[in-house]
């Protein structure tokens, strides 16, 4: 069993439906149907893979689990290797979970172009997936890049009126952060000595504390845009009111997380010492977005733009839990990314819902439909209060050992995140007070239709695992929870001199081992 | 054993799921049915609890248990635990059995409302987060319940969701007491941050070992407890969203909005005496601001006219004694009156509930009068609700408030400053409850003539849970008699929970004497009603008239929701405004964009993409394959 190369299936499974579907015509009805039919079949065999990697899976086993390895470029000392931890599994099993729904989703509302569609997710869930499991620079960038491209036709082919712009903005952004990260990537190839761009040696050897800073400065900018960190967001409500919902979905729930596990997994424990440095600075700016992003999407008038605006203050909750370098910050902080992609998947996904029938996302245009889509107002009221952290659904959970966490490590930053807890309230509520209840439904609602069986599907899912992680969160945590340890002991782990600074002529350079003793906390003996 | 605590708490689940899966189409009658039922034998389970603890050796009653591991990181761990001790029990019985008699009394209320389904739904839901919160054995699993029951205040208070006021009075509800929801967040941060553990029982243990008496932590710990607390208990200053919420169905007001989920705070406080002991200023912090609230709402509840409002007020009025009574360390007598609060004032609810359905809507106290005759079983209940509240003797509230005036007297806690505060209460809640009695139900009939002929007692589905409650409400504070000299029955039970405070000795004649004065200010209240609402002609205008500056700031409640939007609401608002436009779009945008020519070069790729997007693309990612390609070869060399 355990011989099957499972992470090469699961990864590469949907590119191989995605070609396929170049020889399956979608000319008309028939040949669509037979599109949408191959490509969801891939995604529910990728979801099955992902399954079973994760029943294989070793419990309190903090390593890589599913290595493989092959030489790919031995000139350049690049490999194709992948594995995955605890922190990467939750995340895979988010991207093969949405995918197929947003498939489904899909089905009936994407009418234009429908194989490139298809392709394109297909063949984004591959780089997706690629990110989380390459143990590689090399490849790890190519997966990366990759990635940028599905989406950015995504934007640009099925997007709004303004997609062009949207597309570009998003393709510049993350651009510009990724050219940062190449240069810092080669650096480390280069002038580490190791020539090698297998990424665990290169965790295994920070590089000296007088260098760390602008190596860190480089991979943390191109993720801190990606996630995006406060100010770096203004491209997020851009694309995302642009973006047709399966972008929007994919882009929420999967990518933005590209940009908190880049933080967790490279960023930070590659230059450990750098990044407990710039902590007060990443804690303040999460704060910052968590509170402004609430502010921000209390005053919105359209919903999408509402719900983009809240995944600013929901991954602020994410960064602060990674900045507060212990085990419950940490644990909780890869669970809120999974919560998070939940919630907010199914967010969009009900936005676009509502949208497909009235062709309008202003909360001014709606009032009182919860009488006439009694059912879509079940769901949504459901996928509010799991996004506000209503104790019971998926949200708190995280949200509570995120904040349980920065408290220990500053109660000033952690109250002031506490507050976006009520401000989440405030801009949820009132949405929902605006959109569902509060009069009877103006005449252009009274012929909405409730939800059809194909959305119940959509949506059920989602649903159903807001509360089964709400309740029992355990089979998710404890699988979290050793790889976040062991993650713990290496972003608080104290220099080593790989190779000593090349020149002396750095002031700062003799002081590190004595600087380090401050900032080893551990969670609590 | 244990599936006794099983019991009580899935017996409402089991409500809802069979509610959901059938409930919509079998119709109202059985939904209502459902729903009673399960109440009813949650309440038989509750029952077959208590007096498994009085099988007990007193020292021993507590059952625990323990489900399975909820949240486990490192060695911070919470379990989905609960427990059943006599204070636990004394709530699940309130909970379960005046919760019962509310249920039984909805299925007349909500006959032929069209979401009557839905609302037996979320009763249910309700119950359960209620005996959740109260079951509970750690703070999380207490916090579990305790945004459960907001969660369905929010969704019963915005039952008629078409309705404006009620959708908005909803929201209002959730936010406002989600102010106090992020204090009680961080008092548990801080409790983990100490104890590495949120159990009732482990911080019990530790807390003295751990905790300075009077010390910062400690301090600041019950204070945002107690902060949380005045949320959920509509203490000043968070009580606002109280009065709103009675835009939902009146059986609501009853069940959460008088008998159950406003009493949590004080129930949380209780909980957590233990802390709360070790902390003199949280404690004096809590019995002032109790004593403020029971002032400053009864004396609202004097001039208000609907008649839900004057309820309304009312019960944060009594919440007020609840919270003082804490204060002064009086805890068990805070529960007794929480017990007797609950028969008389969801019986009034019901009674005023009863009113309005006879009415078809009309709250209006204006606009009433002259009731009794045409419904006699409400008017007669309601009056003995009345003299119990107003602490006539031997009724339900003489005992529980004179126990709490004689602890706010003598206790080390209290002072004379309290006493006072909780005299003056009393003789105006005497005064605002026999106002609305009268202006109810005596009198001169200020109805339609419509509306006189369609005026109909309620069906005896509603009027017996009434008669019930008027029973309790007579006779439901007995349990608390002052043996002298000695602890009371409820005093007794309660005993283990809360250490057995040994109370300070007082002569038998001191305690007598306080008792016919708390009378005496009770008769003298009901005499002032009399005389204002019946024997003058004018009512209260004549007063109104002669203050009329003070007559308006008090009707128009202090105008305390005016000052907080403005000062709060109205600022934040515009603030956030400013940060999106002028920050997001102003500033960032604007330096993006011009920096570098940005918008340029979006627009020209733009014009490239139209052109052929794909093929240039993959032009730009070829060209940087190559660019790589050469660096690598050429660094490697």
């Amino acid at each position: 069993m355990s011989e099957l190369p499972l992470i090469t299936l699961m990864v590469f499974l949907p590119l191989i439906g995605g070609l396929l579907l170049i020889f399956v015509g979608d000319a008309d009805e028939a040949g669509r149907a037979r599109v949408r039919a191959i490509s969801m079949a891939f995604a529910l065999l990728t979801l099955a893979v992902s399954a079973a990697v994760y029943a294989g899976f070793r419990e309190n086993f903090a390593g890589m689990q599913f290595v493989e390895r092959a030489e790919w470029i031995p000139r350049f000392g690049i490999s194709y290797y992948v594995g995955l931890d605890g922190i990467s599994l939750p995340l895979i099993l988010l991207t093969t979970i949405l995918t197929p729904i947003v498939l489904l989703y899909s089905w009936g509302e994407v009418e234009k172009r429908v194989r490139l569609f298809q392709m394109a997710l297909l063949f984004l869930e591959t780089g997706m997936l690629g990110v989380f499991v390459s143990l590689d620079f090399f490849l790890f960038y190519v997966f990366w890049e990759g990635m940028l491209i599905p989406m950015y036709l995504i934007i640009g082919v099925w997007g709004g009126p303004r997609r062009i712009y949207a597309a570009v903005k998003f393709f510049l952004y993350t651009m510009a952060g990724s050219v940062l990260m190449l240069v810092a990537i080669l650096w480390l190839y280069f002038e580490t000595g190791a020539e090698t761009f297998d990424i665990l040696v290169h965790l295994d050897k920070p590089v000296h504390y007088a260098l760390q800073g602008w190596l860190f400065a480089a991979f943390a900018l191109s993720f801190a845009i990606k996630v995006p960190i406060f100010p770096f967001h203004t491209w997020l409500p851009d694309a995302h009111v642009e973006a047709p919902t399966a972008g929007s979905v994919i882009l929420a729930g999967v990518m933005l997380k590209m940009g908190t596990y880049g933080l967790m997994r490279l960023a930070m424990p590659l230059f450990p010492t750098a990044a407990r440095d710039f902590a007060p600075l990443f804690m303040t700016l999460a704060v910052i977005g968590i509170v402004y992003g609430a502010l921000v999407a209390m005053v919105q008038d359209d919903i999408k733009k509402l719900v983009a605006y809240s995944s600013v203050s929901h991954l602020g909750f994410v960064v602060l839990g990674l900045f507060s370098f212990n085990l419950l910050g940490a644990s909780g902080g890869v669970l809120q990314m999974v919560n998070h992609g939940i919630s907010t998947g199914a967010l969009f996904l009900i936005v676009g819902m509502i949208y497909s029938r009235r062709h309008t996302r202003l909360i001014s245009d709606f009032g009182g439909i919860a009488r006439v889509m009694p059912v879509f107002a079940v769901f949504f009221v459901i996928t509010s209060f799991s996004s506000i952290g209503l104790p019971g659904l998926n949200g708190f959970v995280g949200e509570f050992t995120i904040l349980a966490g920065a408290f220990d490590r500053s109660p000033f930053f952690a109250v002031v995140a506490a507050s976006g807890v009520v401000l989440a309230a405030v801009y949820m509520l009132w949405m929902l007070q605006r959109v569902l209840f509060g009069g009877d439904p103006s005449p252009a609602n009274l012929g909405l239709r409730d939800l059809g069986v194909r959305e119940w599907c959509v949506l059920a899912p989602l649903i159903a695992l807001m509360f089964g992680l709400g309740l029992y969160p355990k089979p998710i945590l404890n699988k979290i929870e050793p790889s976040a340890k062991a993650w713990v002991e290496q972003v608080n782990r104290r220099v080593l001199h790989v190779k000593p600074p090349p020149e002396p002529r750095l002031a700062r350079a003799p002081a590190p081992v004595f600087v380090e003793a401050r900032s080893l906390k551990a969670v609590r003996p | 054993m244990m599936n006794t605590i099983l019991f009580i708490l899935l017996l409402p689940v089991a409500g809802v799921l069979v509610n959901l899966l059938f409930g919509w189409r079998r119709g109202e009658k059985f939904a209502g049915r459902v729903a009673a039922g399960v109440m009813a034998l949650a309440f038989a389970a509750s029952i077959a609890g208590f007096f498994q603890l009085l099988g007990l050796p007193a020292e021993e009653r507590l059952i625990r248990s323990d489900l399975f591991e909820w949240i486990a990181v490192g060695d911070f761990r919470v379990n989905a635990a609960f427990m059943l001790d006599p204070l636990s029990s004394v709530m699940t019985l309130i909970i379960t059995g005046v919760g019962a008699l509310i249920h039984v009394y909805s299925i007349g209320y909500m006959h032929g409302d069209r979401g009557a389904v839905r609302y037996f739904i979320y009763l249910n839901l309700f119950v359960f987060f209620m005996l959740t919160l109260v079951l509970g054995s750690n703070f999380l699993v207490l916090f579990v319940g305790w945004e459960g029951v907001g969660l369905c205040s929010y969704l019963l208070i915005g039952f008629w969701f078409e309705r404006p006021a009620a959708s908005e009075a909803g929201k209002k509800a959730f936010i406002v007491n989600r102010i106090g929801d992020l204090c009680f967040l961080i008092a548990m941060f801080m409790l983990i941050g100490i104890f590495g553990t949120l159990d009732f029982g482990e911080i019990l243990q530790a807390a003295p070992a751990k905790l300075v008496a009077g010390g910062g932590a400690v301090t600041v710990i019950c204070l945002l407890l107690f902060a949380g607390a005045a949320g959920k208990s509509a203490q000043i200053p968070l009580f606002v969203w109280l009065p709103d919420a009675m835009e939902g169905p009146t059986p609501v007001s009853a069940l959460i909005h008088a008998a159950t989920m406003v009493t949590a705070g004080v129930y949380l406080m209780a909980r957590a005496y233990f802390l709360f002991d070790l902390s003199p200023i949280a404690m004096n912090v809590v019995a002032v601001v109790g004593a403020a609230t029971l002032l400053v709402a009864a004396s609202i509840a004097m001039v208000q006219t609907d008649i839900k409002r004057v309820l309304a007020y009312s019960t944060v009025s009594q919440l007020g004694y609840m919270v003082m009574a804490i204060g002064v360390g009086a805890y068990s007598a805070a529960i007794f009156h929480l017990l007797t609060h609950s028969f008389f004032k969801a019986l009034l609810f019901m009674g005023a509930g009863s009113v309005i359905h006879a009415l078809d809507g009309e709250q209006d106290m204006n606009r009433m009068g002259g009731l009794s005759a045409a419904l006699p079983s409400t008017s007669a209940t309601c009056a003995i609700a009345a003299f119990a509240i107003a602490g006539v003797f031997p009724l339900a509230g003489f005992f529980s408030k004179d126990a709490i005036l004689f602890a706010a007297m003598t206790s080390n806690r209290g002072g004379i400053g309290f006493w006072l505060a909780g005299a003056v209460g009393a003789l105006m809640t005497a005064f605002y409850i026999f106002r609305m009695l009268f202006k109810t139900f005596y009198g001169r009939c200020n109805l339609s003539i419509e509306q006189q002929n369609r005026l109909h007692e309620s069906p005896g589905v509603m009027t017996r849970p009434l008669k019930v409650l008027a029973v309790l409400s007579f006779a439901g504070g007995w349990v608390g008699i002052p043996i002298f000299a000695g602890a009371n029955l409820l005093d007794g039970f309660l005993a283990p929970v809360f250490g057995g405070g040994g109370e300070a000795h007082h002569e038998v004649i001191f305690e007598l004497m306080m008792m016919a004065v708390s009378f005496a200010i009770a008769v003298l209240g009901i005499y002032m009603a009399y005389n204002v609402f019946v024997l003058s002609s004018r009512g209260a205008s004549a007063y109104a008239e002669r203050w009329p500056g003070f007559y308006r700031l008090v009707f128009n409640k202090y105008y305390i929701d005016e000052a907080y939007d403005f000062l709060i609401i109205q600022p934040i608002r515009r603030l956030s405004v400013r940060l999106w436009k002028d920050f997001d779009d102003g500033l960032v945008d604007a330096t993006v964009n011009g920096a570098g020519g940005f918008v340029r070069l979006i627009g020209s790729a733009a014009r490239q993409l139209q052109t052929g997007y794909v093929k240039s693309y993959a032009v730009m990612m070829l060209a940087g394959a190559l660019v790589v390609a050469f660096y690598l070869t050429a660094g490697a060399k």
